[in-house]
């Protein structure tokens, strides 16, 4: 698999610091699944984070050490690192929301032959997965904050290129665009957004709020 | 000793691996003098109380211990370790949200390889620390308010009452400085 569009400094930055709300750490967290320049990148971004925690310290005022030495007994609840998934469609930090692999979406159609599942998140920024039929386009669209789309089958077009499976677009304001999928396959995708998307025709902003995006 | 420690082995890993193959808990005393309060005064500069640092610092070192069994010095150095533990209490304690992480590659180190590989990265952290110091007093503040205040660079933005477009640009330059010196 070849990626082409990967995450940008802002957002591995944003991951690694734990800055980041929660849909769009779930589109960093899918990307860096599968990709492995990335999850390079992601590595280095969390050693600065150790070079930042190492500079200086304040000292502690309680015995602290003692408080910590009698809780080593207690019961290890910990989990491990989220396992590799068995081969699939969904990489594993995004079929924990899901619930399974793509035959567990529930999706909702919302026209035009798209559909669309929401993802549980914090309310910072919402997350959705998104199934466009191929040659099939989304409404054309601005944006009030920045939106993250991630390509898990199929691929899309818009104004400034061709995306396909593991490929991160970043928007922001200044983009108003149409995505298309391929003619040839369905495309569904992993969105996250911090603001409402605005549409620009009369019809996608009255079913807006319906859409919940 | 210590120093002499440091010569032979990178810092803290000896005592990290003692603790996680022999539970050894004079190791994980000295792990605590150094990084206790290091985590404490990096969730107080994000934000949390004195006391609630120090708690917090407290369960940041107590899972430090009990996670000590996933500490692999061929991918993290034990301060980068040490900071993700501290950076997901902090999202815990600030923001409560989910923290959806990578699936692991299952990258198993080549036992021979394995402590060449421990001690380059080890090396390159130091470095990278030392780089991170030498930068200009701005330059190293801005990236450090990235890492320690749950704030976007917009809200960076609000409080150094800097532009965006500077902001960036001086974070950009500070990253870039960081990779010419890691050369």
């Amino acid at each position: 698999m070849s990626i082409k569009h990967h995450l940008t400094e802002d957002l591995l930055m944003g991951y690694a610091a734990g800055t980041l709300p929660e849909a769009f750490s779930l589109v960093v967290a899918s990307h860096v699944s599968m990709c492995d320049d990335c999850r390079a990148a992601l590595a280095s971004y969390e050693a600065l984070g150790g070079a930042v925690l190492e500079d200086r310290g304040v000292e502690m005022t309680g015995d602290g050490l003692a408080a910590c030495l009698a809780r080593l007994d207690e019961e290890p609840a910990v989990t491990g690192p989220v396992a590799p998934s068995s081969p699939g469609i969904l990489p594993a930090p995004l079929r924990d929301y899901v619930g399974g692999d793509v035959d567990a979406i529930r999706w909702r159609a919302v026209g035009g032959g798209v559909k669309q599942a929401i993802l549980t998140t914090s309310d910072k920024a919402s997350a959705r997965l998104l199934f466009i039929p191929a040659g099939a386009a989304v409404p054309d669209h601005g944006h009030r904050g920045i939106e993250l789309t991630m390509v898990l089958t199929g691929a899309f077009s818009d104004e400034t290129d061709r995306f396909a499976r593991g490929d991160v677009e970043v928007a922001d304001e200044d983009l108003e665009h149409m995505p298309v999928a391929d003619i040839g396959e369905d495309c569904i995708c992993l969105a996250a957004t911090d603001a409402p998307l605005r549409f620009r025709s009369f019809l996608p902003r009255l079913v807006q709020p319906f859409l919940k995006i | 000793m210590a120093a002499d420690r440091q010569t032979e082995t990178p810092p803290w890993v000896s005592e990290m691996l003692r603790i996680r193959d022999d539970r050894d808990r004079e190791a994980f005393a000295r792990l605590y003098g150094h990084f206790a309060p290091r985590v404490k005064g990096f969730l107080m500069k994000s934000g949390a109380e004195a006391q609630q640092a120090e708690d917090c610092a407290q369960d940041v070192m107590v899972t430090v211990w009990k996670k000590a069994h996933l500490f692999d010095p061929t991918r993290a150095s034990v301060a980068t370790w040490v900071f993700t533990i501290a950076r997901n209490r902090r999202i815990d304690l600030l923001r409560r949200d989910r923290r959806p992480e990578p699936e692991d590659l299952g990258w198993g180190p080549e036992p021979e390889v394995a402590q060449d590989d421990s001690v380059a990265l080890q090396q390159e952290t130091e470095h990278l620390a030392k780089a991170l110091a030498s930068l200009p007093d701005r330059q190293r503040e801005l990236i450090e308010k990235c890492y320690f205040g749950d704030l976007s660079h917009r809200e960076i933005a609000d409080v150094t009452g800097l532009p965006l477009g500077t902001i960036k640009s001086r974070i950009r330059l500070a990253l870039d400085k960081l990779r010419h010196a890691m050369g």
